[in-house]
């Protein structure tokens, strides 16, 4: 029972830590999981956060997840998500109950009015980083623009666009140019 | 009845947005598009406090969706939806192959995969900048191209993308700006 409070706590207090998700937590995973804990080596940590990133759902919860259940299985693993997830659901439960209000001020719809526009620089920005580290060759390219303009311009859910690129990746796999890695 | 499909959608978007942050906008998107329970400004304004809170971005906006559908109880139950896949799938991960991302299938489907949330998130993209850039409205009523670009807007947009790939900053720094920039000039 102490261990799988230990897990709920170093999880909680990184996704209290972590802004932004995703890469802006390794350096603390590193320093609570790895040096703080001891639960798991340093090349284990980034195997895992490599596993992660080619997994479905969160990065955050899927590291979390990982590292549970190597200390203590099953409900090592719930209880480290758990951790990881309940900063954020106690903080945003709190924005939103005032958001609303906050929302009627007209001094708060100018400020949203200039953030809207730097989200779209922020994903042009993550765009332009997931192009370079993703996209190699002419079949990332094509799958690229399919996924781009089915979801754009057609009512496709994006899950079909996964599933399908997914079968063209294996599809794919033996041919020439296509799968340099 | 409510809690359950909240619980359904989340858990689809838990298991198929994949490479963290940003993959779960598109299918954000697609979820306000089928049921309506926020609008497309909620979402990016949603979006840019899920940056600046502590917390991943997935968690948050499930959180946040959740909330705004059906109260607390809903945040809760969205961001359980989203990160069940995730403990399934990893638990049978890190049970059977540690090796995972070295199976050549696996390697195989992500080389499809990955191009494609790439695409996906520029799509979601082209949405938000739809809502924060253009003024669709006003270029409808007058029928005149130059309605439809505010100056204001895109000189904000330039500035701050250059300034973002330039410098790199962590993205709240940035938001913190925009939002004292939209108060200054009254955007």
């Amino acid at each position: 029972m102490k261990e799988l409070w230990n897990l709920f706590i170093s999880f909680f207090h990184i996704g209290t830590f972590t802004f932004g998700g995703g890469y802006a937590m390794l350096p603390l995973l590193e320093k609570e999981i790895v040096d703080n804990r001891g639960w798991v080596t340093k090349d284990e940590l980034l195997d895992c956060y490599a596993i992660g990133q080619c997994t479905p759902g969160i990065i955050a919860v899927n590291t979390a997840t990982f590292i549970g259940y190597k200390q203590r299985g099953l409900w090592g693993g719930i209880w480290a998500t758990l951790g990881m997830v309940s900063p954020s659901l106690i903080i945003i439960t709190i924005i939103a109950t005032f958001f609303q209000k906050f929302q009627e001020y007209e001094l708060i719809q100018h400020a949203f009015g200039g953030i809207r526009i730097v989200v779209v620089a922020l994903i042009v920005q993550a765009v332009i980083n997931m192009w370079n580290q993703s996209i190699k060759n002419w079949l990332g390219i094509i799958l690229f623009l399919i996924s781009f303009i089915l979801t754009t311009f057609t009512p496709i859910s994006p899950v079909f666009v996964i599933i399908f690129s997914a079968i063209t990746g294996l599809a794919t796999r033996n041919t020439k140019g296509a799968n340099m890695e | 009845m409510i809690y359950f499909i909240l619980f359904i959608e989340f858990f689809k978007i838990g298991l198929f947005s994949i490479g963290g942050g940003l993959a779960t906008l598109p299918f954000l998107y697609d979820l306000i598009n089928k049921y309506g329970w926020i609008t497309s400004e909620e979402l990016v304004d949603m979006l840019a406090i899920s940056e600046s809170t502590p917390g991943p971005i997935g968690i948050n906006t499930a959180t946040f969706v959740g909330y705004k559908t059906v109260g607390p109880l809903g945040g809760l139950i969205a961001t359980l939806g989203i990160v069940t896949p995730a403990i399934i799938v990893m638990t049978i991960i890190a049970h059977y192959f540690m090796k995972f991302n070295e199976e050549p299938l696996v390697r195989a489907g992500f080389n499809g995969i990955r191009p494609a949330v790439v695409g996906l998130i520029a799509a979601a993209g082209y949405e938000v900048f739809k809502i924060s850039l253009l003024n669709i409205p006003a270029y409808v009523s007058s029928n005149n191209l130059l309605e439809l670009f505010s100056l204001k807007a895109l000189g904000l947009f330039v500035i701050m993308l250059f300034g973002i790939l330039k410098f790199k900053k962590h993205p709240i720094l940035y938001i913190v700006l925009a939002g004292l920039i939209g108060i200054i000039f009254k955007y």
